[in-house]
C-alpha cells in the first residue's frame, strides 16, 4: 500500500495513478524524440550514402540481431503477463515474471556484446578508429558511428530497465504490490515496452537491407 | 498526531539541511530563485566585460582569444542557466501549486532533483569555464566546435545536464496541471501564468531531448572523431544547424513564453481589470508552442538552403508575430480603461511590452530572405535577440520579483525606489541596444573584439547604457535584499489582486492551505473597481 502522506497529498489513489501514467507517458515522449536525433540522423546520412550504407548493413550479423529481437519481444510479453498476474493479486507469480523478463534482458546485453566484440575484432569501429577494409571509408565510418550510438543508447536502457525490473520483482515477490496497488509495476512494464518498441525501429534500419 | 503547523514555509524547518532535503515546491522555487540570481549576476559580469572590452578599437581589457571565451561564457551563462530556468523554474516551482489550489507539483522527489542537476550541471560548466573555457558562441556551431582546442566538452556536458534538469521541471508542471488543479477549477479558469508554464512545459519536454542528443554527437565528434558534422569526413556541419535549430528555436519561446504569463498575471492586477480575451491569450499561447517548431530555418537563410525552404520558413516566423500580436493586443485591452496603478511590476511590463513590440517587428524583417542577408550574424541580431530575450525575459523577470516579493517573502519592499530602478533600467536597456541596431545596419559584425574607429561613438553608447543597467541592478539587489530583514510587513494580499495565488497566507503555510479553497469565478475578476491599493 503506498504510504498514508502520499494519499492525502493526491486525495485519491486514483488520481495518483492518473498522474504517474501521464508523467510516464510524457517521459515516453522526451525519450522518443531523443531517438528521433539519431533517427534523422542516420534518415540523411542514407540518402547521402545509399550504396555505403547498404553495403554498411550487409556486414551486419543479422542471425544475432534476429535472435536479440525474439529476446526482447519475449521479455516484453513475459512483462505484460506480470502486469497481469499483479493487477490479479498474485504478486508472487508477478516478481517471478518480472525477474525473468529481467534476465531476458541480461540475455540480450550478452549477445550485443558478442556482437561488439566481433566489430571490434573486424575493425568496424566509429569515427577514427575504423579499421574495416570491406566498406569504403567515408559513409561507413559514419554507419559504424550511429550504429554504435543507436545500439549503445539502446544498450544502456537496457540496462537501466533490468534494474527496475529486478527492483520490482523483489518487490512484488515480497508482497508489495498487489490488486489495490499495481501502478509501479504498470509504469516499470510501460518503460520496457518503450526499450522494445524503440528495438524495432533499431532492428530493421540496422540490420535488414 | 502532526506537529503544531509552523506559521510558514519559511519558518518550517531552519535548518541548511531543511532546504537541501525539502520535497516543498516553494522552497523548491525560492532555491532556483537564489541559484539563477547568481548567475545572473556572472552572466552580467562577462557582459559588462564584453562592453568595456569594445569601448575602444583595438585591445582594451583582453585579447582576441579571451573575447571570445567570454562571450561564449556570457551566452551559456545567460541562456541556460538564467533565461531557460528563472521564470519556469523559480517562480513556476513556487507559484503554480499555489494558483491552482494544490498542495504541492506532482513529483515533489523529481522537483528536488531537478535543483540538484541543475546545481550539477552548472558545476560542469564552470568547471569548464575555469579549465580556460569555451570560445565557440553559444550556438557551439560545428565544425568550429568540433575542432577548437578550447574547453568545449566540459561546457557541453554542463548544458546536457541542465536538460534533463529542464526536462523533469516540464514533466512535472503537466501532469500538475493535468491532475492535481483544485476540485471546480476547470481549463478555462486556469490563471494565465499558469497557462503560459503548461505550454512552455511542453516545448522543454518536447525539444530538449533532441538538444541532449545534438550536444552528445558534438561530444563524440570531439572524442572519437566521429565525423558526424565534419565534412573532411563524410558528414555535414548543417545538419547540426537543424538540429540545434530545431531545438533553439523553440527555445527562445521557453524563454519567452513564461514571461508573457507574469505580464498577462501583472497587466490584470494593476489595472484591476479581468483579461481582455483569456481565451485568445491562452489560445496564441499554444499557437506559439506550436509554430515554433517549424520556424527553425530562418536562422539559416545564409546557410545556401533552397529558396523554397526559406520563404517557406520566413512564413512561418511571421505566424509567430501574429500571435503575438494577438497577446500584445489582449493586454493592450486589458489596460485600455483599466484602474491603473504605476507600480514598479506594471513599469517593468510596460518596457516588457514595448521592447517586444518593437524586438518582435524586426524579427518580422529578418524573416524576409533579402534584409536578412544584409543583417545576418551583424549586431543588429544581437541586438534583435536582446530587445526580445532581455526586455522581454528580464522585465518579466524584474516583474515578477517585485510582484511576488511580498508572496515570497511576507515583506513590501520600498515602493518608490523600485519605481526609480525601474526607469533607470528600462532607459539603460534602450540606451544599451539601439545603438547596436544602428551598429548591425552598417556593418559591424558579432563576435568581433574589434572595429574600425568610426563604430567607436555607438559603441560607446552602448557601454554607457549597459552601466546604467549595472546600477539599475546593484540598487535593486540593494533595496530587495534590505526589504527581507526590514521591509514592512506585506499582509495576505499587499496588492489587492484577485489572482488565485494570494488566497494563501503570504508567505504560505508549508502545504499552502488550512482549507481547501473553492474557486467559483475565473481568474482576475475584479468585482469592483474601488479597493485600493496598499504598499
Ligand atoms: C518572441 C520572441 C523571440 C525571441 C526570444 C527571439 C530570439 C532570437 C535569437 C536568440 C536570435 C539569435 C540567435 C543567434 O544567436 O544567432 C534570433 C534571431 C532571429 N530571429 Fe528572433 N526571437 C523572437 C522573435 C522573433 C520573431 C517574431 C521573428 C520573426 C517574425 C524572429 C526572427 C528571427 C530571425 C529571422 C533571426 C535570425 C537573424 C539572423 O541571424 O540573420 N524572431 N531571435
Ligand atoms: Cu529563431
Amino acid at each position: 500500500m503506498p504510504p498514508e502522506a502520499v494519499t492525502e497529498h493526491w486525495g485519491s489513489e486514483g488520481a495518483r495513478r492518473q498522474a504517474a501514467y501521464l508523467g510516464m507517458w510524457v517521459f515516453i515522449a522526451t525519450e522518443v524524440l531523443l531517438f528521433a536525433g539519431l533517427f534523422t540522423a542516420y534518415g540523411v546520412y542514407r540518402s547521402v550514402y545509399p550504396e555505403v550504407f547498404r553495403a554498411a548493413q550487409l556486414t551486419m550479423d543479422v542471425g544475432l540481431g534476429t535472435l536479440n529481437t525474439f529476446i526482447l519481444v519475449t521479455s516484453s510479453i513475459v512483462v505484460a503477463l506480470a502486469v497481469h498476474a499483479v493487477r490479479g493479486d498474485r504478486p508472487g507469480l508477478g516478481g517471478a515474471l518480472l525477474l525473468a523478463a529481467a534476465l531476458l534482458g541480461v540475455v540480450f546485453l550478452a549477445v550485443k556484446g558478442v556482437e561488439y566484440a566481433h566489430h571490434v575484432k573486424e575493425g568496424g569501429l566509429p569515427g577514427d578508429a575504423y579499421r574495416f577494409t570491406e566498406v569504403p571509408r567515408v559513409g561507413a565510418s559514419l554507419f559504424f558511428t550511429l550504429y554504435y550510438l543507436l545500439t549503445g543508447i539502446h544498450a544502456l536502457h537496457v540496462t537501466v530497465g533490468v534494474g527496475v525490473l529486478t527492483v520490482l520483482g523483489v518487490r512484488s515477490a515480497a508482497g508489495t504490490f498487489g490488486a489495490g496497488y499495481a501502478t509501479p509495476v504498470e509504469l516499470g512494464g510501460m518503460y520496457w515496452h518503450l526499450v522494445d518498441v524503440v528495438w524495432l525501429f533499431v532492428y530493421p534500419i540496422l540490420y535488414l537491407s | 498526531m502532526s506537529p503544531p503547523a509552523a506559521e510558514s514555509y519559511l519558518t518550517d524547518g531552519r535548518t541548511v539541511w531543511s532546504w537541501l532535503t525539502t520535497h516543498d515546491h516553494k522552497r523548491i522555487g525560492v532555491m532556483f530563485l537564489g541559484l539563477t540570481l547568481f548567475f545572473f549576476l556572472v552572466g552580467g559580469v562577462f557582459a559588462l566585460a564584453l562592453r568595456i572590452e569594445l569601448l575602444t578599437p583595438g585591445r582594451t581589457l583582453m585579447g582576441h582569444l579571451a573575447y571570445n571565451r567570454m562571450f561564449t561564457l556570457h551566452g551559456v551563462t545567460m541562456v541556460w542557466l538564467f533565461m531557460i530556468p528563472a521564470i519556469p523554474s523559480a517562480f513556476g516551482n513556487f507559484l503554480v501549486p499555489l494558483m491552482i489550489g494544490a498542495r504541492d507539483v506532482a513529483f515533489p522527489r523529481l522537483n528536488l532533483a531537478s535543483v540538484y542537476l541543475y546545481v550539477l550541471g552548472a558545476s560542469v560548466a564552470l568547471w569548464g569555464m575555469f579549465e580556460g573555457g569555451a570560445d565557440t558562441g553559444w550556438t557551439f556551431y560545428t565544425p568550429y566546435s568540433t575542432t577548437t582546442g578550447t574547453a568545449v566538452l566540459p561546457v557541453l556536458m554542463g548544458v546536457f545536464i541542465i536538460g534533463f534538469s529542464t526536462i523533469l521541471t516540464g514533466l512535472n508542471f503537466i501532469a500538475t496541471v493535468h491532475t492535481l488543479r483544485a476540485p471546480g477549477l476547470t481549463w478555462m479558469k486556469l490563471p494565465l501564468f499558469v497557462w503560459a508554464i503548461y505550454g512552455t512545459s511542453i516545448i522543454q519536454v518536447l525539444a530538449t531531448p533532441v538538444l541532449g542528443m545534438v550536444l552528445l554527437l558534438v561530444a563524440l565528434e570531439r572524442v572519437v572523431g566521429a565525423g558526424i558534422f565534419d565534412p573532411a569526413r563524410g558528414g555535414d556541419p548543417l545538419l547540426f544547424q537543424h538540429l540545434f535549430w530545431f531545438y533553439s528555436h523553440p527555445a527562445v519561446y521557453i524563454m519567452v513564453l513564461p514571461s508573457m504569463g507574469v505580464i498577462s498575471e501583472a497587466v490584470c492586477a494593476f489595472s484591476r481589470k479581468n483579461a481582455f480575451s483569456y481565451r485568445m491569450i491562452v489560445y496564441s499561447t499554444l499557437g506559439i508552442a506550436f509554430v515554433g517548431f517549424f520556424t527553425w530555418g530562418h536562422h539559416m537563410f545564409a546557410s545556401g538552403q533552397s529558396t523554397f525552404g526559406s520563404g517557406a520558413f520566413g512564413a512561418m516566423s511571421m505566424l509567430v508575430a501574429i500571435f503575438t500580436a494577438i497577446k500584445i493586443f489582449s493586454w493592450l485591452g486589458t489596460l485600455y480603461r483599466g484602474s491603473i496603478a504605476l507600480e514598479s511590476p506594471l513599469l517593468y511590463t510596460l518596457g516588457f511590452m514595448f521592447f517586444l513590440f518593437f524586438g518582435g517587428m524586426i524579427g518580422v524583417a529578418y524573416s524576409t530572405t533579402s534584409l536578412n542577408l544584409h543583417w545576418h550574424d551583424t549586431y543588429s541580431v544581437v541586438a534583435h535577440f536582446h530587445f526580445i530575450m532581455v526586455g522581454a525575459t528580464v522585465m518579466a523577470f524584474l516583474a515578477a520579483l517585485h510582484y511576488w516579493f511580498p508572496k515570497m517573502s511576507g515583506r513590501c519592499f520600498p515602493a518608490k525606489l523600485a519605481n526609480g530602478a525601474a526607469v533607470l533600467i528600462i532607459f539603460g536597456f534602450i540606451a544599451t541596444f539601439v545603438p547596436q541596431f544602428l551598429l548591425g545596419n552598417l556593418g559591424m559584425p558579432r563576435r568581433y573584439a574589434d572595429y574600425p574607429p568610426h563604430f567607436q561613438s555607438l559603441h560607446v553608447a552602448s557601454t554607457a547604457g549597459a552601466s546604467l543597467l549595472a546600477f539599475g541592478f546593484l540598487a535593486i539587489a540593494g533595496y530587495l535584499a534590505w526589504s527581507l530583514r526590514y521591509g514592512a510587513v506585506a499582509g495576505a494580499n499587499p496588492w489587492g489582486s484577485e489572482g488565485f495565488e494570494w488566497r494563501s497566507a503570504s508567505p504560505p503555510p508549508t502545504h499552502n492551505f488550512s482549507t481547501p479553497p473553492e474557486y467559483p469565478t475565473g481568474p482576475h475578476e475584479y468585482a469592483s473597481e474601488e479597493v485600493p491599493h496598499a504598499a
